[in-house]
């Protein structure tokens, strides 16, 4: 057997662990938000901001989005790893994911807040 | 330090010619498989989707002008159809990660049992896209 001794940042295990947290945090949030759309019924414009007028539902989605954004940098770091091999392509490649990955975030509070 | 651990002979290790693919037409998936490419595929999909279903939702909530650009987009049949298709890739996406989800505590990680969970996320998430697509359509 070749005995391996895993030393340093434990950066696999910390994505492997972030990606199955978000997951499970994305996957609740899209039942509880079913359940709310069933039981609010948004048929009109004005009730469908009335959802996110509250705090309690601005805060679950934005939850959701920060769940979906680290999510995201995890699986598309995966995909570049596995096809963007030379360095400086996958390291151009990674920085444009996270730059889109923090403006994206900062719209969607924005979208969010913006609500009253 | 690794004086210490003892290594098996090359020579014990049988040598096996497995056959190599490089034309992807010619790979033959597994179901678990094919499972797994999707998962890759439609997650990608949905983080290109997302700066689009942004704008939706920003228009859909930011006045009763933009609610009607909003309804505007949604009705053209190109839009639907993307929107079925995201439906498709999150629903995918979701049970096959809940899937995974269970292999890691190690349930239904045996081969037949792995085969036959595949096919019920496959075939689940499109049954249940097509049920939401004539749903939304």
């Amino acid at each position: 057997m070749v005995k391996q001794v895993i030393v340093g940042a434990h950066y696999g295990l910390r994505g492997w662990l972030t990606q199955r947290v978000t997951g499970l945090v994305m996957a609740i949030f899209t039942v509880a938000f079913i359940v709310v759309l069933i039981a609010a019924e948004p048929t009109s414009h004005f009730k469908w901001r009335e959802l996110f007028s509250g705090h309690a539902m601005k805060l679950a989605t934005f939850l959701f989005v920060v769940a979906l954004l680290l999510h995201s940098w995890v699986g598309m770091r995966d995909i570049l790893m596995d096809y963007a091999r030379p360095m400086g392509v996958r390291l151009a490649l990674e920085i444009l994911v996270v730059v889109l990955l923090v403006a994206w975030g900062g719209w969607a509070l924005l979208i969010l807040w913006s609500v009253r | 330090m690794s004086e210490e651990i003892s290594e098996p002979p090359i020579e014990a290790v049988p040598q096996i010619r497995r056959p190599k693919y490089l034309n992807l037409f010619e790979i033959r998936l597994p179901l678990p498989g094919l499972l797994s490419i999707l998962h890759r595929i439609s997650g990608f999909a949905l983080f290109l989707a997302i700066p689009g279903l942004l704008w939706l939702l920003q228009s859909s909530l930011a006045s009763t002008d933009s609610f009607v650009r909003y309804r505007e987009a949604i009705a053209h049949p190109l839009v639907k159809l993307m929107l079925i298709g995201l439906l498709w890739a999150f629903l995918h996406h979701l049970f096959a990660g809940l899937r995974f989800l269970l292999m890691d505590m190690h349930v239904g990680v045996q081969l037949e049992a792995a085969r036959r969970n595949s096919a019920v996320v496959i075939v689940a998430a499109v049954v249940l896209t097509i049920i939401g697509g004539i749903w939304l359509w």
